[in-house]
């Protein structure tokens, strides 16, 4: 099962995640030198309160702040159930 | 008090995340017309992740639901009615639905121990919502009306203008029930964004006729809004010559006195009261 949520717009994200053996963050953003720890530390307490541990995600950010990154993983997640 | 109400789109961070610089006395989160029906899931959850952000805004917080001949406002609601907003606006109001929507809300602010008393701005816009617009006005936790035009219009079977001849019954019916029920009356947003002046005629033919505040679609409409709706520098000086003559009337125990040369009644100092509260509220010298 696959679920996306979000765009390509300024300060938006897009999140894609799916049922995987293990668990897989994967970052692609417009600033990942200064931001790569917080987007990867906000995907993980995410999953975490959604006791996901075996799903790969991908997040391709455009300046997303925390609250969107969040918000569009929840909707990626509720997606793919 | 309100002079400017800006519509935010519910679906797009970028615009939640800058909203407070607009300056606009509200903001409206939409969940309704500015999400597509996609993504209305992706919206509630952008707009609840938003608002958990923040323990209090500056500007006061509205969110409009879908509508509830729609599959999604309770959703809306389960989601977003939150201590951290202050207003529902319910588009395609009636004083049936307000009542249903009241219901809710009590039930909702109970469960989630909400320290506030969530108000409702329902949106008239269908003839059958004006004729009871007085019964809408007087529904529980109604705080004003907002004049959907767009809608009412398209329902009327007649065509929107900038002359705006088309709503003046409604912009007044909404005026006259909101007054009489001690809210607020919220004109019509201006659809033409690049057309100052046509807002500026907008706004003034909409405060003849009795319009305290006015919706607003993009950013660069609040400075015009947000000056028109609010007392202007000579109306404050001519209520502060009112009240000081009134004050000296009563030092002195006079009961009829006037002002540059017009006797000053009862209808005058109130009138003179609500600028200089207004420009209190708004912070205007």
């Amino acid at each position: 099962m696959i679920g996306i949520a979000g765009t390509l717009e300024s300060n938006d994200c897009i999140i894609t995640i799916k049922d995987s053996d293990k668990l897989e963050i994967t970052i692609e953003s417009i600033v990942y030198d200064y931001f790569k720890e917080q987007i990867e530390a906000v995907i993980l307490e995410t999953l975490k309160e959604y006791k996901l541990d075996c799903v790969s995600v991908l997040c391709q950010d455009k300046g997303a702040l925390d609250f969107t990154i969040k918000a569009r993983l929840i909707t990626a997640i509720e997606r793919m159930k | 008090m309100r002079r400017s109400l800006l519509f935010i789109p519910g679906n797009n961070p970028s615009m939640l995340q800058n909203s407070d610089v607009f300056e606009a006395d509200s903001i409206i989160i939409d969940l309704e017309d500015a999400v597509n029906i996609t993504e209305k899931d992706s919206a509630r959850n952008l707009v609840k992740s938003y608002l958990n952000t923040k323990k209090k805004f500056n500007s006061e917080m509205i969110v409009r639901i879908n509508g509830m001949d729609t599959k999604y406002y309770q959703d809306d609601l389960n989601s977003i009615v939150s201590d951290q907003i202050d207003a529902i606006m319910l588009p395609k109001a009636s004083s049936q639905n307000l009542a249903k929507l009241d219901e809710i809300l009590t039930e909702i602010e109970g469960k989630n121990h909400l320290t506030k008393r969530i108000k409702i701005i329902p949106i008239v816009e269908l003839a059958s919502s004006l004729i009871e617009v007085n019964s809408i006005a007087s529904s529980k936790r109604v705080d004003g009306i907002l004049l959907g035009a767009e809608d009412f219009t398209s329902d009327m079977e007649v065509y929107r203008t900038k002359e705006g001849k088309e709503i003046s019954y409604a912009r007044s019916a909404i005026a006259v029930a909101s007054v009489a029920n001690h809210i607020e009356a919220i004109d019509t947003p201006f659809t033409d964004v690049n057309d100052f002046i046509g807002l500026e005629e907008d706004i003034k033919n909409s405060l003849q006729l009795g319009m305290k505040a006015k919706a607003a679609i993009h950013p660069n409409q609040i400075e015009i809004i947000n000056r028109m709706y609010a007392p202007t520098p000579d109306q404050i000086v001519w209520a502060k010559q009112i009240m000081a003559a009134l004050e000296n009337a009563n030092k002195n125990k006079l009961g009829a006195f006037s002002v540059n040369g017009k006797m000053v009644d009862k209808p005058v100092i109130e009138r003179a009261s609500k600028i200089l509260k207004k420009a209190e509220i708004f912070n205007i010298d």
